[in-house]
């Protein structure tokens, strides 16, 4: 059984190796491949979560090099699950972004490097997930984020380059500062070995230790975006392709709450660091969904609460009893998979319609019922919705804070609370604004053609008279009540819709588009014209995603008890470090 | 254990040039300030092996506790590795944004500026409404206080127009390394183009590649120089339309 622990970072790898030497040549090779190996990641990963809850954490040497010098990979119930839940969503994303694919007849063009990128970073992903020592901690995290490199500047367009650069710099910085806590922690302890770091740190100076940990603690709350060092995410994601950003939402800033959660509880048990961590939470919550409340835009709104909700599960690290990290890891696992599926039905929406603006969306309800219903289930259950598992997350969460009973839990306890309330809130704007209104004019109509055109200039029946409708407008006498008041009115609604009106034009000059179809970007960011009718594969990937998120509320209490060995398991410490080094 | 000051010196100055480096806007900067760091803390790995001692060679002659330690060794190479991969990935970026863009600039963000201005300058139009209104009922001459009132919005709109142009090309023209690092107002660049810094039309150069297009149609910017029609609404033409507006998405992007 030990023997299959490095296969979800092996498998993955060699595919990446086979589809690149296949080239773009092989499309259907490829996308076999692919999907092959991230099934067989998915079954493996189930497996090794079985028997990690059965027979205890799996570890295995790689070469037979002992501990301090040879790399070290175990697989206990922690990191069984969030491969478990890690590998089923990538899969769901690999469907989703081949029905993108095949919809937008990518076939054509030098397409080649999204399917090894993609896998890569699957390998990176469960690499750190695996991971027992600290510098193979950190090649996992480069093997993910160089591969992220890659899918988020995609197709290499002006603002993707731009994004990418803001997330290459701030991943770089990182790494650096993580590159440095390890040479400190090699040097106070002679060893990168987690279990082994475990019995020596407690030897080491106080201050030194909490240096460490804080050392540790930054480049962490870095890739997972937590509140001070958040910035970066809003301004990078939103411009990938959808399934890109999905995966990125769901797994990039989980694999920084992993790392927190397993070495704030194996390296620095008893930690002295709980009180700025509840702050940070704090913060991140109450700012990150504020920022959503001001966005316009579904993907930046997206962005904002996805920040917003990492509060949480630094929160139950901060608490760091049994309750509050069983309730972390279920928050990790529920907050993976419906971040995930809005990202994706972001990617729907933007698809169909051509932006994720939402002062320009309107009528979803009525003209893409499914469209609708897929949104709103995963939204009311990122608000917390009570049979749902995003209320059983924050259930765990809080009765944990109540329990504590300090100052600062119940501070925290009260700004989950405002927080669940103002995701409430903010999910029900953008139901309102997308869905339910009435569809504001200009917004997207029935699409007829389905086909990546190529220039056409057959019409240009698209964001005409959207930016300009007011230019006429004129500055009125500025004299009655009435006049301004209308003006307050069209000014506001421009003010919305000016970006989407001058994205329009933009793309307008460049390849006009046939009359009554949608112009979007495709997975290469090039302008595609898409119609109002969604590819199958899409629509069935993301309705797996939902159905995977309502699976946690049927499974709830066979998925907390495991979580509660999970959490037992990491706060005794004893079974990972025997089952590195022997009993 | 014991560490070898110069190394330590010699990190410290690499770290602290290479930090410096990583803050400014133009990505060629920030490569090498990523060279230069990576390299900097490279050092700080291999000062963790303490004194140092003969090859970590096994032969059978060897006295094994005067050994170099190996590990710090296999982590600074493993680091040097990525940062090479990084460094290649931040090149080609940098390639790509002067391809694209006609510069290695990194611009801020327009959606963070954007909702910054909005509500800025909504603000502030309402509190000229506000006064212009209470000067109306207040006194008989309107004439006056319309004109203010009117000069008043157009100086938003011109601060709007200017935050856009601004944004668009997120240019270094102030030449001052400082303004550079820590971020200039958008003044310092007014003032930077004023004093010529740059070539007359205010750019680079021209872009690139770029065809002509519907952007250069008459039809298009006739509109531009009465695009002080009104509110915030109406900067969709007061937008620098020129051949380098910097985010056309996919215009040449692999077909």
């Amino acid at each position: 059984m030990n023997a299959l622990v490095p296969l979800p970072v092996l498998l993955p790898l060699c595919a990446a190796g086979l589809e690149l030497a296949m080239g773009p040549r092989f499309q259907r090779a490829q996308r076999f491949v692919s999907l092959a190996v991230l099934g067989a990641v998915l079954v493996l990963s189930v497996a090794l979560m079985v028997a990690a809850d059965r027979h205890g954490p799996l570890s295995v040497h790689l070469g037979d090099f002992a501990p301090p010098l040879g790399i070290t990979l175990v697989a206990d119930r922690l990191a069984g699950l969030m491969l478990t839940v890690s590998s089923a969503v990538t899969l769901l994303v690999h469907l989703y972004s081949l029905g993108q694919g095949m919809a937008d007849r990518d076939d054509e063009t030098p397409f080649g490097v999204f399917h090894p990128a993609y896998l890569i970073l699957v390998a990176g992903v469960s690499c750190t997930f695996l991971s027992g020592d600290l510098v193979n901690l950190y090649v996992g995290f480069e093997i993910m984020l160089v591969a992220s490199f890659v899918l988020l500047t995609i197709g290499g367009t002006a603002t993707r380059v731009r994004a990418g650069s803001t997330y290459v710099i701030i991943s770089l910085f990182s790494s650096m500062l993580f590159l440095v806590a390890v040479a400190m922690t090699y040097s106070v302890a002679g060893t990168v070995n987690f279990a082994q770091l475990a019995g020596r740190l407690q030897e080491v100076p106080v201050g030194v230790r909490t240096l460490l940990e804080a050392m540790l603690l930054t480049v962490f709350a870095i890739k997972a975006a937590v509140f001070p060092l958040a910035a970066w995410l809003p301004d990078s994601y939103p411009t990938a392709p959808a399934p890109v950003t999905a995966v990125f939402a769901g797994l990039l800033t989980k694999v920084g709450v992993y790392s927190m959660l397993r070495t704030e509880t194996l390296l620095f048990p008893g930690h002295r660091l709980a009180a700025p961590l509840m702050l940070a939470a704090l913060a991140s919550m109450v700012v990150g969904i504020l920022g959503a409340v001001a966005q316009t835009d579904l993907k930046r709104v997206l962005s904002f609460t996805l920040i917003s909700h990492i509060g949480y599960m630094v929160f139950g690290i901060a608490l760091a009893g049994r309750d509050a990290l069983s309730g972390a890891i279920v928050y990790v696992a529920h907050h993976i998979t419906v971040q995930t599926t809005l990202f994706l039905v972001a990617g729907l929406i933007e698809r169909r319609d051509g932006t994720t603006e939402l002062t320009r969306l309107g009528g979803l309800a009525k003209s893409a019922p499914l469209v609708a219903v897929l949104f709103f289930v995963p939204a009311m259950n990122l608000g917390g919705i009570p049979p749902l598992s995003g209320f059983l997350g924050k259930l765990g969460l809080m009765r944990a804070g109540v329990e504590d009973g300090g100052g600062w839990a119940w501070a925290l306890v009260a700004g989950a609370a405002a927080t669940s309330l103002l995701t409430l809130y903010v999910m029900a704007k953008v139901w309102n604004l997308a869905f339910w209104r009435e569809a504001p004019p200009g917004a997207a109509g029935e699409g007829v053609v389905l086909e990546s055109a190529e220039d056409d200039d057959s019409g240009d029946g698209d964001g005409d008279g959207d930016g300009d409708g007011d230019a006429g407008g004129g500055e009125g006498e500025g004299g009655s009540e009435g006049d301004d008041r209308d003006r307050d009115a069209r000014g506001d609604r421009d003010a919305g819709g000016e970006r989407g009106a001058r994205g329009d034009r933009r793309r307008r000059g460049r390849r006009p588009a046939p009359a009554g179809a949608v112009v979007a970007a495709g997975l290469l960011g090039q302008s595609i014209t898409t119609t109002t009718r969604l590819p199958w594969p899409m629509l069935l990937a993301t309705g797996a995603a939902v159905a995977l998120g309502l699976l946690y509320t049927v499974l709830g209490g066979p998925l907390t008890t495991f979580t509660g060995h999970a959490a037992a398991e990491l706060l005794a410490r004893t079974p990972y470090i025997e089952a590195v080094l022997g009993p | 254990m014991t560490v070898s000051l110069t190394l330590l010196v010699t990190a410290a100055v690499l770290n602290a040039v290479g930090a410096v480096l990583l803050l400014t806007r133009s990505l060629t900067r920030i490569l090498i300030g990523a060279v230069v760091l990576g390299n900097g803390i490279n050092l700080l790995v291999l000062a963790s092996t303490g004194r140092a001692g003969s090859a970590p060679l096994l032969h059978p002659h060897v006295i094994r506790n005067r050994l170099t330690d190996p590990l710090p060794q296999a982590i600074a190479l493993t680091a040097i590795v990525i940062t090479l991969a990084t460094t290649a990935f931040l090149l080609s970026l940098a390639y790509r944004s002067h391809q694209v863009t006609g510069s290695d600039e990194i611009s801020d963000d327009t959606e963070d500026r954007l909702v910054a201005l909005r509500a800025d300058v909504l603000r502030r139009r309402s509190e000229l409404r506000a006064r212009y209104r209470q000067a109306r009922t207040g006194s008989g001459s309107t004439g006056d206080e319309r004109a203010r009132y009117r000069a008043g919005r157009r100086r938003l709109r011109e601060r709007m127009r200017e935050e856009r142009a601004y944004q668009a090309r997120a240019r270094d023209v102030s030449g001052n390394l400082w303004n550079d690092i820590l971020g200039a107002d958008p003044e310092d660049y007014r003032v930077g183009a004023e004093r010529g810094s740059t070539d007359a039309a205010g750019r680079p150069g021209p872009a690139p590649a770029h065809d002509a297009g519907p952007t250069n149609d008459p039809e298009e910017t006739g509109r531009e120089p009465d695009g002080d029609q009104d509110a915030p609404g109406a900067e969709g033409t007061g937008r620098p339309d020129g051949p380098d507006g910097p985010d056309d998405p996919g215009q040449e992007g692999p077909r």
